[in-house]
């Protein structure tokens, strides 16, 4: 689940930051998300089509009041959600 | 309070007393408001602009605010123009405020058609003048009403309007620092300007060329105090990893719903800050201001005056009555802009739940993408251009980052449904998207599309709307 989890969100962020004609920084767990090239209309795009290929969204599921400042912290909201 | 007598901005920036060490900054350079009295940013003697209707149009905000500072009480009209104004609507425009001098940093020959008489050149640089304010008078302000598809709507204001203090003195006033992720040519934004100006205060703007990191980096070296935006606009922030930078005593969150897990949030990284949500509308004004933390407004709040604004809800809406209000639409005076009794309609649907009223969307089912509003009628006209595209219904999905998204459900024509592939479905709904990309913004374009096999129809053939 992990692994498949991660290679969505990679492949999400390719494709949206493609239609969105934006440049994307090379992905890596320390990347920080404002640092990656897409900004909150992306990610809000990358959210929602996160939650119809994976079933869920772990920003509204969660009463834990925080955000995720990096592609790592991003990742790992997915993989604690689907445990 | 003395902004409340203040005539003109200049007037009220023009004591000794209050206006060493104020300053606005840009991303590129700083204003001392108190140099403003003898120098100017305009390509004239603000003498030429009198009692004229003066358009205002620039390429960056520190440019507009000089205008603003230097024509208040000076010219008749001040029509503002917001950063996105359609150039094609510019002879609109111009034509219902009856403009009649135009002010602005772009060249003539890129503004087209939409010159009204004389045409002034200003900067975001001053030099010295010689210029004598003389008799000031009371100036209207035309703002643009946000969400709008189509002509631009324009509603009318004063500086009075504008201004007029919710809570008298308070935390707001003062020698405070104030920055906004809004723009200051929309209401939101301009909200701040008056406040920083009027109050006391120095201000920050934004910049749309700045990232979010640059721009908290630049507000912490200014020691901004208060800071506003959107849910969205502090979404971003604490997601930047720099939230950090900024030490607000004060942080107010408008424009979108304020929803717990954001209130929390700003509470866990600010804990010594006034963490207050706040509802304004270039219509109606400056409505009300929650500062117990928690999201929705308690009910408390309706039904009596306080700070001068009556709520109350009817029909479903919030309906707002106020001096702050917008007088009248300008061009368009038979729509009532505010009903019999005063009000203005804010369109914004509430729910009381538990001793307090939460928004639960608008009227018209507009949707609120990140602060920017999105009328689904819009987009569906351009998705059922594609020549298999029965029907659609575009509607608002929640998002945790942008608060709302677009998303599209679409009816394909029968004699294609049945022999759809899914890889051709997935050619379709790209070639919709693309569509969608080429003619509208990207905030209007659906995040999602679904192929659905019908959408409810009401009894007088319109498509039924969720929230309408």
């Amino acid at each position: 689940m992990s692994v498949s989890a991660r290679s969505t969100i990679l492949s999400q962020f390719a494709q949206v930051a493609r239609e969105q004609n934006r440049k994307l920084a090379p992905l890596s767990d320390d990347l920080v998300l404002m640092d990656s090239g897409l900004d909150s209309l992306c990610f809000a795009i990358v959210v929602a089509r996160l939650e119809d290929s994976l079933g869920f969204d772990p920003f509204g599921a969660t009463e834990d009041a925080r955000f995720p400042v990096t592609l790592g912290d991003f990742i790992t909201f997915y993989e604690d959600a689907a445990k | 309070m003395p902004q409340n007598d203040a005539v003109s901005l200049a007037q009220a920036i023009s004591d000794p007393a209050r206006r060493s060490q104020r300053f606005i900054w840009s991303a590129e350079t700083q204003v001392a408001l108190g140099d403003l009295g003898a120098r100017s940013s305009l390509d004239c003697s603000i003498e030429e602009l009198r009692a004229r209707s003066v358009l205002i149009l620039t390429r960056d905000q520190l440019t507009a605010a000089l205008a603003l500072i230097q024509l208040d009480g000076i010219a008749r009209r001040l029509v503002l123009c917001p950063p996105d104004v359609d150039a094609a609507h510019l002879p609109f425009v111009t034509a219902t405020a009856e403009v009649d001098a135009v002010v602005s940093d772009y060249a003539p020959a890129e503004m087209g058609a939409a010159q009204g008489g004389r045409f002034v050149a200003c900067s975001s640089r001053t030099s010295p003048t010689d210029d004598v304010r003389g008799e000031q008078r009371a100036t209207e302000w035309i703002l643009f009403t946000s969400g709008t598809s189509g002509a631009p709507k324009m509603v009318s204001h004063s500086l009075a309007s504008l201004a007029g203090a919710i809570q008298a003195g308070g935390h707001l006033a003062g020698a405070n620092v104030w920055s906004t992720f809004y723009d200051i040519r929309r209401y939101g934004g301009l909200q701040i300007f008056l406040r920083a100006l009027l109050g006391g205060g120095s201000l920050a703007l934004s910049s749309e060329a700045e990232s979010t990191t640059a721009f908290l980096t630049r507000a912490g070296v200014h020691g901004v105090t208060h800071m506003t935006g959107t849910p969205s606009h502090w979404r971003r922030t604490l997601m930047s990893g720099m939230a950090q930078q900024i030490s607000p005593q004060y942080v107010r969150l408008s424009g979108e719903i304020a929803d717990q897990s954001i209130l929390d949030s700003l509470r866990a990284q600010y804990p010594r800050a006034t963490i207050a949500h706040a509802f304004a509308s270039t219509e109606a004004g400056v409505g009300f201001e929650v500062e117990d933390g928690l999201a929705g407004i308690p009910a408390s709040f309706f039904g009596h005056a306080a700070h001068g604004v009556e709520l109350k809800v009817e029909d479903g809406s919030l309906r707002i009555r106020s001096a702050r209000t917008a007088r009248h639409y300008v061009g368009n005076e038979r729509t009532a802009l505010l009903d019999a009794d005063g009000y203005v309609d804010t369109g914004d649907v509430l729910e009381l739940r538990d001793g307090r009223y939460y928004f639960s969307g608008r009227r018209g089912g507009i949707i609120n993408v990140g602060g920017l509003k999105v009328h689904p009628e819009e987009v569906e006209a351009v998705i059922n251009r594609h020549p298999r595209v029965q029907m659609s219904l575009v509607r608002s999905r929640k998002s945790p980052v942008t608060g709302a998204i677009v998303v599209a459900e679409i009816v394909l024509k029968p004699e294609l449904a049945a022999t759809a592939a899914s890889s051709e479905n997935s050619t379709l709904k790209a070639e919709i998207l693309e569509s969608c990309h080429r003619a509208l913004a990207a905030h209007k374009v659906p995040a999602a599309i679904r192929i659905v096999p019908s959408l409810e129809v009401t009894p007088s053939g319109k498509v039924a709307r969720p929230n309408a």
